[in-house]
């Protein structure tokens, strides 16, 4: 194994070097998100492509280091986005308590401070999280919308772009916190 | 069992989540039922927020702009360009009360020439999700607002109401994959589903190859579905080509080509006609058809015969019969029916006499 590789992968879990957010503070952000991704898009339809809630709960997933704290988050968020859509509820909500899972499963793995694993992290899981999505709804609701790979691969790279300036931001507020 | 609970506790909690969720999903696809407590919950947390940021919103843009325009003036010119930014300031300001009040003009217009008894309401956040076609507006059951009811504008059907809160509601939009509606064509009178794709156009299905669709061509709601009153503006097709089975019609929907802001509810829809082709509808105030044919025809003029019916030509024939014999009915015996009176030749309408125990007609 390479040391760059060494670098990046932690040989145990460390769940010591979980950061401590008030609860206050992730509510407040997971809430900006979802507020973000149901009133911006009115006025700048190009901006919808950011799943800034997906995006929330996986950085503090990844933050936080702890299962439980990562799918509870993920269950929240998916709760509140399937209360606001018209789907059943519980679709998103499923999703995304498995994102939260393994996000923070992830994180007891992988150095998720460095922008490279972020970025690839962001990456897989809004592939992660389209993927069940559409698997979900066709399966459970049979709702026959197209899987759009390479649209998809796109909309990630993208917002894997805005995950390193954003996880960056909250980095900030967690000293600030 | 204490151990392997304590190892595999997390993962434990995980499965026990799904498997909550998924019964939760079951329960609520089986029985077509909505956990309606959480939305309520969640919608009502969330759109009082977005109410709050679009006000502040539409009262702060236009003056934000127009004060960093200032800020990059040169030295020199800073009073001319102060004033000039007034001025801007000022036009700016007139120009989009200006544009609010044409869209609420055209808005009120429609809304009171329209037969249909509608409730405006504004556009304040759009659904959660990456490809949601969902919006919601500023009224809800204190409105008088039910599900299932329209959303249109003065250029077009816009949605359906699918869920309703006590200040907000959830609207459908036609471009959503699951949205449906009857449609009919103006110019062949061709029926269809107009049906969303999850993008900018809609579709025109379970049209026949045999059936003639031109581009072009306006689409206007059939009133089929029950949800939409008849001869609202759809949309216009775009193209048009041969299918398997059914035409593939790609109509762009006229509700929602200049985007959404203000938007008109349906409380009580009353059907209309479908306007004649070539008659385009004008911008704004459009979609009053002309008055149907059938009633100007109907109407009564002086030189219509009074003769109707059969029954009234019957009755007219023996009158002339009994005449020709001298015979007074309700006396004596029947008069002759076989024996035919000379055909009389038409009276001027002028002279006619009105019947007995009629009223003269007014002048």
């Amino acid at each position: 194994m390479t040391d760059f590789s060494d670098e990046l992968l932690i040989q145990r879990p460390r769940k010591d070097r979980a950061a401590r957010y008030q609860p206050l503070l992730i509510t407040l952000v997971c809430l900006a998100a979802i507020l973000f991704q149901v009133y911006v898009p009115l006025f700048f339809q190009p901006l919808s492509f950011l799943e800034l809630p997906l995006l929330a709960t996986v950085y503090f997933a990844l933050m936080k280091r702890n299962q439980l704290a990562g799918l509870t988050i993920g269950l929240l968020v998916g709760l509140v986005q399937d209360s606001l859509s018209h789907h059943p509820i519980g679709l998103f909500g499923i999703v995304k308590t498995l994102v939260g899972y393994f996000a923070a499963s992830v994180s007891l793995r992988l150095d998720v401070d460095n922008p490279l694993v972020r970025g690839i992290v962001a990456f897989f899981f809004f592939l992660f999280h389209q993927a069940f999505f559409w698997l979900l709804s066709s399966a459970l609701l049979e709702q026959r919308a197209a899987l759009e790979i390479p649209r998809l691969s796109i909309l990630a790279l993208l917002n894997a772009a805005v995950a390193l300036p954003l996880f960056a931001l909250l980095d900030k507020m967690k000293g600030a916190a | 069992m204490e151990v392997f609970l304590g190892r595999y506790r997390n993962i434990t909690v995980l499965l026990l989540v799904l498997f909550a969720q998924l019964l939760m999903l079951a329960w609520q696809v089986r029985g077509k039922q909505d956990v309606r407590l959480i939305r309520v919950w969640a919608v009502t947390v969330i759109t009082p927020i977005a109410k709050v940021i679009e006000t502040v919103r539409s009262h702060t843009v236009g003056f934000a702009q127009q004060y960093f325009v200032l800020l990059n003036a040169v030295e020199e010119n800073r009073r001319l360009k102060e004033e000039l930014g007034k001025l801007k300031l000022q036009n700016q300001f007139l120009r989009s009360e200006l544009e609010m009040a044409d869209r609420v003009r055209a808005l009120a217009a429609f809304q009171a020439r329209s037969p249909s008894k509608t409730v405006a309401a504004r556009v304040i956040a759009s659904g959660a999700g990456v490809n949601s076609k969902l919006v919601y507006i500023d009224r809800g059951a204190t409105s008088g607002i039910m599900r299932g009811m329209a959303v249109i504008t003065p250029d077009g059907i816009v949605g359906r109401v699918l869920s309703v809160f006590p200040i907000a509601s959830q609207v459908l939009l036609i471009t959503d994959p699951t949205f449906a509606a009857g449609v009919i064509s103006q110019k062949h009178r061709v029926h269809g589903t107009l049906k969303g794709q999850g993008h900018a156009t809609c579709i025109v299905d379970y049209v026949q190859n045999e059936e003639k669709v031109e581009p072009g061509e306006m689409f206007y709601t059939a009133g089929t579905d029950r949800v939409f009153p008849k001869g609202l503006p759809a949309g216009i097709v775009k193209a048009v080509r041969p299918g398997r089975v059914f035409k593939e019609i790609i109509v762009s929907p006229t509700g929602l080509q200049h985007g959404i802001e203000e938007v008109l509810v349906v409380l009580e829809g009353v059907h209309q006609q479908i306007p004649e082709a070539g008659q385009q509808p004008a911008p704004g105030f459009s979609i009053l058809p002309p008055p149907p044919a059938e009633t100007t025809q109907a109407l009564p003029t002086p030189n219509a015969n009074p003769l109707a019916t059969d029954a009234d030509r019957l009755k007219e024939r023996y009158r002339g019969i009994g005449a020709a014999q001298g015979h007074r009915f309700g006396e004596g015996g029947p008069p002759d029916f076989t024996i035919n009176p000379a055909p009389r030749p038409p009276s001027p309408p002028a002279e006619e006499k009105p019947p007995a125990g009629s009223k003269p007609p007014a002048p």
